[in-house]
């Protein structure tokens, strides 16, 4: 297919203030092709997608729709002319519901009133197309990640989009959900809509995209059909090196146990949850996700109602109520969510790193030089990049976000660090300084807990994996043991196996 | 990356509007007022401002703490004259066996403090434990404690014997060097809860847990103790202030501290402090304060604007800080 470009970027600038964040970038979207745009963490991809969908102005550079230039004054005449973006923040009216928001701005109407009966039959009809089954009339507050992601395709149907634009439409969806949004993405092109999405999941961007453009700080570093580069290739691409060694050795011998828990039970989400975690181990938790695993070890740290047979840490019996009680004895819990759990967005760096651990920064009064050494510090060993140190944390990119969000944890010192999804949304390169952070941290005596859903993820950086469905542990898997495929069944409920036996 | 690090200095140095608006507007005001008439800057309007200013301030102190960790309270200004009536109640009743003197001064004062302290406590017991929205608990206790007062009062007034109160009245309208007590301990109450705020864990955690409450919780914040120790501080507050406003009049009324929850909730936000929660500032509650007594001493002071649009000029700054506030957070 070499259709004509729909919507194309000519050299397009970008500055905030004195910094240039896209240096000259080009593109071209084509009816009835998906187009990748792909790279790291603050590489520009949001910038350019608002830039395309009439968000934000370029400083300079052109765009061109069907081969004419525009100007979009703003976001209603990116719409106009059939560019609809959904954001990785979902825009749904939480409290309203799936149907007023798929027709929100643009009810039908009957003379003067709603015409509500076809609304109804066009929202179950969009709903029916992707597959989604939520009722009209539930209220978006209620819905999940998922079902919001569908509602906002639903929505983008109801649009008759020429173009649709979508960032990171897959970060909160699970494997089939992601397959019937690809299924939807086909779809359209089928019918001629050009497609841009974003993702870090590469395996994906080889499934479902024609064309894929690379950025890097800013500018283009490639751009080509999909089918001529590998994933290897634009992983390369994105950071700029070699990360075929994105996971480290895994060298350490195990020690003594740590962290030992019994019957751990966290009213409606987990039952019965039993383990060990020794010196040195990194300790992989995998599962579907609903299969309790966040909520569980939240438990374990006080941070939500649940009770113990038994818990012992370091070969003491411990008593866990609170937060408090589990940071005095070493248990320290990274959340999965940095956004609405991790951290102060409209806060600075300093007072989200020293937040956990205040009482560490001075007594009654804070120690604000403490703060500013202990930022320092963090910086240079977490290799944070923010443009100034004061700025609003929501203002840096996710991967800087969660670095910071682990140094955070890190300035209470824990013996035991139990990191949930600690490499999500971000990109390659972070990732892999992560992960090197947590391996360090096992090789230097601690105990590390590593809720992943990425398989990948878990097989390269995990000692043992420890496997949930429905709430409870169904089955503990050793370093010989771990494949994907016997994850997967664990997982699911098909691995009935001997080696599926809590160790 | 680090060397991006060194502009951060220049800026510092850089105060944005919101920092410099309720300042210029204070300065407007002074400059207008001492214009329009010469006894405006005379020692005594300046005690006379800064008096009938303590107890609003003191209390708006308080509510800047709550409306930083994300709460709201609107029952200051019926609590204060629940306080004022219960004081006067055990005041006149413990005069015969106790007399006039200090004694029974102390006595008024610790049945201020700790009712207002109990009173703040049940707010915040509402608010945090049992999970009531704050808004829906103070609506609640202000119609209480106005309607207690009414009938302590048997819908008059409730007033202190006149020989305690010729005894008790230096607490308002003496103090030391010619500063009088309310603008003491004012200044007091000010210099703690701005350090509270500022530089102490205590103010960090309000601001952490209006800013998040779910980040704070999961950064080993006490949520619902740091929120009922504000309201409770809060509560301890409009006590102090009414031991200051009692010997004023020497009485309490149905319309005592009328409305003084909202002067309260106004001096907080001209100062500010962002009224959903998240930022507080105790010194910009203080110019907030002085701003509102400030257009009332001038309307009273001169006759170029009826005083009785008093209230319309307030409201026009209010809406404007506010305002002000959002173009700055554009901006910045």
């Amino acid at each position: 297919m070499t259709a004509e470009p729909v919507l194309c970027l000519r050299d397009v600038r970008k500055s905030f203030g004195p910094v240039e964040v896209l240096h000259g970038v080009s593109l071209d979207l084509r009816a009835g092709e998906v187009l990748a745009l792909i790279g790291e963490n603050g590489a520009g991809k949001s910038t350019t997608m608002k830039i395309l969908a009439g968000y934000q102005p370029a400083s300079a550079g052109r765009i061109l729709l069907d081969g004419e230039e525009v100007t979009f004054g703003s976001l209603h005449d990116g719409e106009e002319a059939g560019i609809v973006m959904i954001h990785q923040e979902f825009n749904l009216a939480e409290q309203l519901t799936v149907e007023q928001n798929i027709f929100l701005g643009r009810e039908l109407r009957r003379g003067p009133f709603l015409d509500k009966r076809r609304m109804r039959q066009l929202a179950r009809d969009y709903l029916g197309r992707v597959n989604c089954r939520v009722h009209p009339d539930a209220k978006v507050s209620e819905l999940s990640n998922s079902d919001k992601q569908m509602v906002e395709i639903a929505k983008a149907l109801s649009r008759d989009a020429r173009v649709l634009i979508m960032d990171e439409p897959t970060a909160v969806l699970t494997g089939s959900e992601t397959e019937i949004l690809f299924d939807q993405v086909r779809r359209m092109t089928g019918q001629g809509t050009a497609v841009l999405f974003t993702s870090h999941k590469l395996g994906e961007v080889s499934a479902i995209a024609d064309h894929v453009t690379i950025l890097r700080d800013g500018a283009v570093v490639h751009d080509g059909r999909a089918a001529g580069v590998s994933e290897d290739g634009m992983a390369t691409a994105m950071v700029g090196r070699d990360v075929s060694d994105l996971y480290p050795l895994k060298t350490g011998e195990p020690g003594e146990v740590m962290l030992k828990v019994e019957n751990l039970t966290v009213p409606g989400h987990a039952r019965g949850v039993s383990f060990e975690l020794r010196r040195g181990e990194i300790l992989g938790v995998s599962g579907l996700i609903g299969a309790g695993r966040t909520e569980a070890f939240e438990g374990l740290c006080g941070l939500r109602a649940a009770s113990a047979g038994c818990v012992e840490i370091a070969g003491r019996a411990v008593s866990i109520t609170r937060p408090r009680d589990a940071l005095e004895h070493g248990l320290c819990y990274l959340t999965e969510d940095r956004k609405l759990r991790g951290l102060l967005l409209d806060k600075s760096m300093r007072v989200n790193l020293t937040l956990q651990a205040l009482d560490r920064f001075g007594g009654l009064m804070i120690d604000r030089a403490a703060e500013d050494r202990a930022l320092d510090a963090a910086i240079e060993e977490f290799n944070i990049r923010a443009g100034q140190r004061n700025m609003a944390v929501g203002n840096l990119s996710g991967g800087n976000q969660q670095k910071l969000l682990l140094a955070k944890i890190m300035q209470s010192e824990p013996l035991i660090l139990i990191a949930d999804e600690p490499t999500r949304g971000i990109d390659i390169g972070t990732k892999q300084q992560i992960y090197t952070f947590l391996r360090g941290l096992a090789d230097r005596g601690h105990g590390v807990v590593m809720i992943s859903s990425e398989m990948q993820e878990v097989i390269g950086l995990a000692d043992r994996v420890m496997v949930m469905r429905t709430g409870e542990v169904a089955g503990m898997l050793t370093k010989t043991e771990m494949t994907e495929d016997r994850i997967v069944r664990l997982a699911v409920g098909l691995g009935a196996n001997e080696e599926g036996r809590v160790a | 990356m680090t060397s991006e690090t060194t502009n951060t200095h220049a800026l510092r140095s850089l105060p944005s509007m919101s920092v410099l608006g309720p300042i210029l507007a204070l300065v407007v005001l002074v400059a207008i007022g001492a214009m329009m008439n010469s006894n405006f800057l005379g020692a005594a309007n300046i005690t006379n401002v800064l008096a009938r200013s303590a107890f609003i301030g003191i209390i708006a102190v308080g509510m800047t703490f709550v409306i930083t960790a994300g709460g709201l309270d609107l029952s200051v200004g019926s609590m204060a004259a629940f306080i004022a009536g219960l004081m006067i109640l055990v005041m006149n009743a413990a005069l015969p066996s106790l007399g006039v003197g200090v004694p029974i001064i102390l006595l008024g004062m610790l049945v201020a403090v700790v009712a207002g302290i109990l009173a703040g406590m049940l707010n915040g017991f509402l608010i945090t434990t049992v999970g009531i929205e704050a808004f829906i608990v103070t609506l609640g206790t202000m119609g209480i404690y106005r309607s207690l007062v009414t009938w302590l009062a048997d819908g008059g007034t409730l007033s202190l014997d006149f020989g305690l109160r010729t005894f008790y009245r230096p607490v308002y309208f003496e103090g030391i060097l010619g500063i009088s007590w309310p603008i003491i301990v004012f200044a007091l109450v000010v210099l703690i809860g701005e350090v509270l705020m500022s530089r102490a864990r205590f103010g960090r955690h309000c601001a952490a847990i209006g800013s998040n409450e779910a980040v704070a919780h999961y950064s080993n914040v006490d949520v619902n103790r740091t929120r009922l120790l504000t309201y409770a501080m809060l509560g301890l507050l409009v006590g102090i202030a009414t031991i200051m406003y009692v010997p004023r009049l020497g009485s309490a009324s149905a319309s005592t501290g009328l409305l003084w929850e909202l002067e309260a909730i106004a001096a907080v936000i001209i100062g500010g402090t962002v009224l959903k929660g998240g930022f507080g500032r105790v010194w910009g509650t203080v110019i907030g304060v002085l701003i509102l007594s400030l257009i009332d001493n001038i309307l009273n002071l001169t006759d170029l604007v009826s005083p009785y649009l008093n209230g319309a000029i307030q409201g026009v700054i209010i809406i404007l800080a506010v305002i002000l506030q959002r173009e700055a957070k554009a901006k910045g």
